[in-house]
């Protein structure tokens, strides 16, 4: 029989906020991420906007308490405090007390420090220690070592659906009681190598994102990082724990059309958003509120309303909140799944700010205030390159 | 005019891993997208990086690419009357 | 009961030879990477020209996969990938065309290809999948967790078929190893099975 797959712990860093509450006010009050890149040397920096972390890496390093000669890349430090805050919210003492497994998600892993010493490495020796530290991998055994974690590790590499995908195989290892418990996320550092790449694919906008805009220019790319922590019936039941929240449905389906674009009609993300349904055993119109892939490119807006409009007779409430933190990435599903889960404690709709034109060719327009109404249950989309499409159900 | 239409072609076929076509397949005006030699919007922006690196000729805007890429004739216009290099 | 998943089928490339389910199938008489998969391609007798644009994981995974699923009807196959490098091969390139502030022009054809998962992507855009695919990166093959995993979509109807496969590529280094997870097969879909095949 299938367990239940409860939240009882949530951790995020994000350029709205150093906590779950810190990013909660920021939404609540309309205070935006985006700005001017400041922590990257690179010649775009005049032509966009990012969602940054005002934090140094010494200053992390610090919050974390590692010793001076470590290893970590800016993935690998967002990743781990998001992740020691999921787990302290959790109320976990020791992690290992019943069978707890990691699976996180990255796209740029360590590529923010290689790009940055790699041609040092000859001259200087003293950098080679970051060569190690490239892999995805890395980022997610050094996530489990500092947490102190022994038990099963992996990393998902699947671009922006990423951490989606991590959530989903974590709920269903726990409901095949493969695992009790698990801690799932993503993170991803703003690198030269991405910045240089979304601007070779002439996506990115040279202001801040407008999602589901009828004149959106493309995306900001932005760096955080999130994890939940997802527990068995069983547990919950020993321990009387506090649940956040559930989560309830999940599905996953490949677009199967272009490596980066999405087709016309969003058949990816209508057939993730039908498995989740199904999943959830609910029906569309129980949702209370979208979290939108939204990423204010021309193309995913479009093909992402398409399908919103295929599978809802009547479209719910939605918003992109990737207007204030821009595009994470292998993080943004992380960080969607704790907004969501902040809508449902809260009841709570969070703006899709900078919105002013309504799409000509759909009929649907995006929340632009904060709006208080009873939320049962949340969909949350992520679509990644390679067609990867996810959809999460959460659920009071 | 001539000279430069080879050398599109040529420049076509490299950029874009056009394998098993040569400069021959290629009519001057045929559609290069669509139904043509199936190009796709990663091809675009391709092109669009050819005429900088060659050419000199920097597009903002990728749809401006629709008008000038419609064929190898509609590209060597453009080229003709905007390059810098 | 318990229900028996087998192996249909199994693909192995490495440094110069293709075998099918352990029989040699094509052996290099190339010398480069990029010339035995185009031998390997042209022998298949298939028109794809979006082949020649891939990135070399890519063409691995294209054309492991296309001798795998060459007969196959199916739709519903889930994609499991794995590696151990995600997609470093591609992103070396990518780098190396940002270096150089003179001659700089990064090519968006290399970008598209910096993500391990347009493996998936590929394959599904050309069998026409619309099915649930994962890319994980690890040190070697999770032979335990990939078993499972396997077995819980075909269990749960999630997916008719599932196409496990380890894909390495780094600086003219590779292997492939793909096998087809489904009822019925010539192997049972032991874990010792999954650890010869992609050992």
């Amino acid at each position: 029989m299938q367990k239940k797959v409860a939240i009882t712990g949530m951790g995020i860093i994000s350029s709205i906020g150093l906590s779950v509450e810190e990013n909660f006010q920021s939404l609540i009050s309309k205070k935006s991420g985006i700005s001017d890149l400041e922590n990257i040397q690179t010649r775009h920096a005049s032509e966009i906007k990012v969602g940054e972390i005002k934090i140094t890496n010494q200053e992390l390093q610090q919050l974390l308490n590692l010793p001076v000669e470590n290893t970590f890349t800016r993935t690998g430090l967002l990743g781990a405090y998001a992740a020691k805050k999921a787990v302290e919210s959790a109320g976990i003492i020791d992690i290992n007390e019943v069978r707890t497994g990691l699976i996180s998600s990255t796209s740029v892993a360590g590529m923010d420090f290689t790009e940055k010493h790699y041609k040092k490495y000859e001259e200087h020796p003293e950098y080679q220690k970051y060569i190690q530290s490239h892999d995805a991998g890395d980022s997610s055994n050094k996530i489990a070592n500092y947490l102190g974690l022994k038990g099963f590790v992996t990393t998902i590499s699947t671009a922006c659906s990423s951490a989606a995908n991590a959530i989903m195989l974590g709920a269903s290892m726990i409901e095949n009681g493969y695992l009790d418990r698990v801690i799932v996320g993503g993170t991803d550092a703003l690198s030269k190598f991405t910045i240089n790449g979304f601007k070779t694919l002439m996506i990115l906008s040279d202001t801040y994102n407008t999602p589901f805009d009828n004149n959106r220019k493309g995306l900001n790319l932005g760096e955080a990082a999130a994890y939940l922590v997802l527990e068995s019936d069983e547990v919950i039941k020993k321990s009387n724990k506090k649940v956040l929240a559930y989560v309830a449905g999940y599905g996953n389906a490949n677009d199967a059309f272009h490596q980066t674009a999405s087709s016309e009609n969003g058949e990816g993300a209508y057939l993730a958003m039908k498995q989740a349904f199904e999943k959830a055993s609910i029906l569309p119109d129980q949702i209370d509120y979208i979290n939108v892939h939204g990423t204010a490119t021309p193309n995913n807006d479009l093909s992402e309303g398409r399908a919103m409009n295929r599978i809802f007779s009547n479209v719910p409430k939605f918003s992109s909140t990737k207007a204030f933190t821009g595009h994470t990435l292998a993080a943004a599903a992380a960080i969607e799944a704790v907004y969501s889960v902040l809508a449902l404690q809260n009841n709570t709709i969070f703006p899709n700010l900078n919105f002013k034109t309504p799409m000509e060719e759909l009929n649907i327009v995006p929340e632009t205030e904060v709006v208080q109404t009873e939320i049962n249950h949340v969909l949350s989309n992520s679509f990644g390159f390679g067609g990867n499409c996810s959809t999460l159900i959460f659920s009071k | 005019m001539d000279a430069l239409k080879l050398e599109l072609k040529e420049r076509i076929i490299n950029a874009l891993n056009l394998e098993d076509i040569s400069i021959d397949d290629i009519q001057d005006n045929d559609p290069l997208f669509g139904d043509g030699l199936g190009l796709d919007s990663i091809d675009a922006l391709e092109l669009i990086v050819l005429l900088d690196k060659e050419y000199g000729i920097k597009l903002a805007d990728p749809k401006q690419g629709k008008e000038i890429f419609q064929s190898v004739e509609t590209m060597a216009q453009f080229v003709a009357a905007n390059r810098t290099k | 009961m318990q229900i028996m998943y087998a192996i249909s089928k199994f693909i192995n490339i490495s440094q110069d030879v293709v075998c099918e389910n352990g029989k040699e199938l094509f052996h290099n008489q190339e010398d480069t990477f990029a010339a035995f998969m185009k031998s390997v391609y042209k022998s298949l007798n298939i028109s794809y020209p979006k082949f020649y644009k891939m990135d070399d994981l890519c063409k691995l995974a294209f054309i492991a996969s296309e001798l795998l699923l060459q007969n196959e009807t199916e739709k519903d196959i889930a994609l499991l990938f794995s590696n151990n490098e995600a997609s470093l091969d591609t992103d070396l390139k990518h780098q190396q065309s940002i270096q150089n502030p003179d001659d700089y022009y990064p090519s968006p054809a290399v970008f598209v290809y910096t993500l391990p998962n347009i493996t998936i992507g590929e394959v599904s855009i050309r069998h026409e999948l619309k099915s649930e695919s994962a890319f994980f990166v690890a040190e070697k093959y999770q032979t335990e967790y990939m078993h499972k995993y396997a077995e819980y979509l075909l269990k749960t109807n999630k997916a008719q078929k599932v196409l496990c496969g380890w894909i390495h590529f780094l600086e003219g280094d590779y292997k492939a190893d793909f096998y087809l997870v489904e009822k019925m097969g010539i192997l049972e879909h032991s874990k010792e099975h999954i650890n010869n095949i992609t050992k």
